[in-house]
């Protein structure tokens, strides 16, 4: 049952994301992308993560994706017209196959190592998904935490400097 | 409980879809979007090993992504604003001031 669903929702991502790369108009690739990251958060939520699901829907979805289609009405960019030379299109997804190809390979080749910790489902209903995560942000993570509001603040400054008109 | 390697080999379909997009979008924010699905295609797969190894730092290192995904989307975006206002259009073939 739960590998049916899986297929479902995984064709319903990976064809959202041909769209993204296949539509003329860029507004159909925003909204197929917006349900590539829907997609993604279901899976989120199915590897037992759902603060990360919420967080994906309200800043990948909510935040990011609102900024681009406001960016592609305010720019007023139309449709696609003149394709790429048919060599790049070719190059481009010889590429693409040759990437998906190399890494199914040591996918399959390679064995899984990594830290294994204590965290288990039982934990994540005990405990709250959200006090989990806070609890590693604010004890191990504490230093990317805070240079990361510094690398907020140098966002803003350099998007306002270079949208203005005058600087 | 699903297996490890479905979600990494979806994980990476999404990420070679995304770099074939790169590779042949003509359209500066469209290939800005594909890039954007790269990072996300990480993300999955950060959340899978982060549940299979029973470890919550790679959801940690999930959020520091997205952080930073939507810092480069301000930056990017301005980018290309300020771009268009110079030359009328974002294609990326039409960025070319500094070709000999």
């Amino acid at each position: 049952m739960e590998s049916i669903f899986f297929i479902v929702v995984a064709a319903v991502a990976v064809l959202s994301s041909i769209l993204v790369v296949t539509c003329k108009n860029p507004i159909n690739s925003a909204l197929s992308l917006v349900m590539t990251f829907f997609c993604l958060a279901t899976f989120y939520v199915m590897l037992d993560a759902p603060f990360m699901a919420a967080i994906q829907v309200i800043v990948y979805a909510g935040a990011i994706m609102v900024l681009i289609i406001f960016v592609i009405m305010l720019l007023n960019v139309k449709t696609e017209s003149g394709k790429r030379g048919s060599h790049a299109v070719l190059a481009g997804t010889v590429i693409g196959l040759f990437v998906l190809f190399q890494t199914c390979w040591f996918l399959m080749k390679g064995t899984l190592t990594g830290a294994t910790g204590t965290m288990d489902k039982a934990q994540i209903i005990s405990y709250g998904h959200v006090e989990l995560v806070g609890k590693a942000l604010f004890t191990d993570f504490l230093l990317p935490f805070e240079i990361t509001s510094l690398l907020l603040l140098a966002a803003i400054v350099g998007a306002v400097i270079l949208a203005k008109k005058k600087i | 409980m699903l297996a490890l390697h479905n979600y990494l080999i979806l994980s990476a379909i999404l990420f070679s879809i995304g770099t074939i997009g790169v590779l042949v979008r003509r359209n500066a924010i469209v290939i800005f979007m594909c890039v954007e699905m790269m990072l996300n295609a990480v993300n999955l797969t950060f959340i899978a090993f982060s549940r299979h190894l029973g470890n919550i730092d790679g959801q940690v290192f999930v959020f520091f992504v997205m952080t930073v995904a939507a810092a480069e989307a301000a930056v990017g975006l301005a980018l290309m604003i300020a771009f268009y206002k110079n030359r009328e259009s974002v294609d990326v073939e039409d960025i070319n001031m500094m070709k000999l």
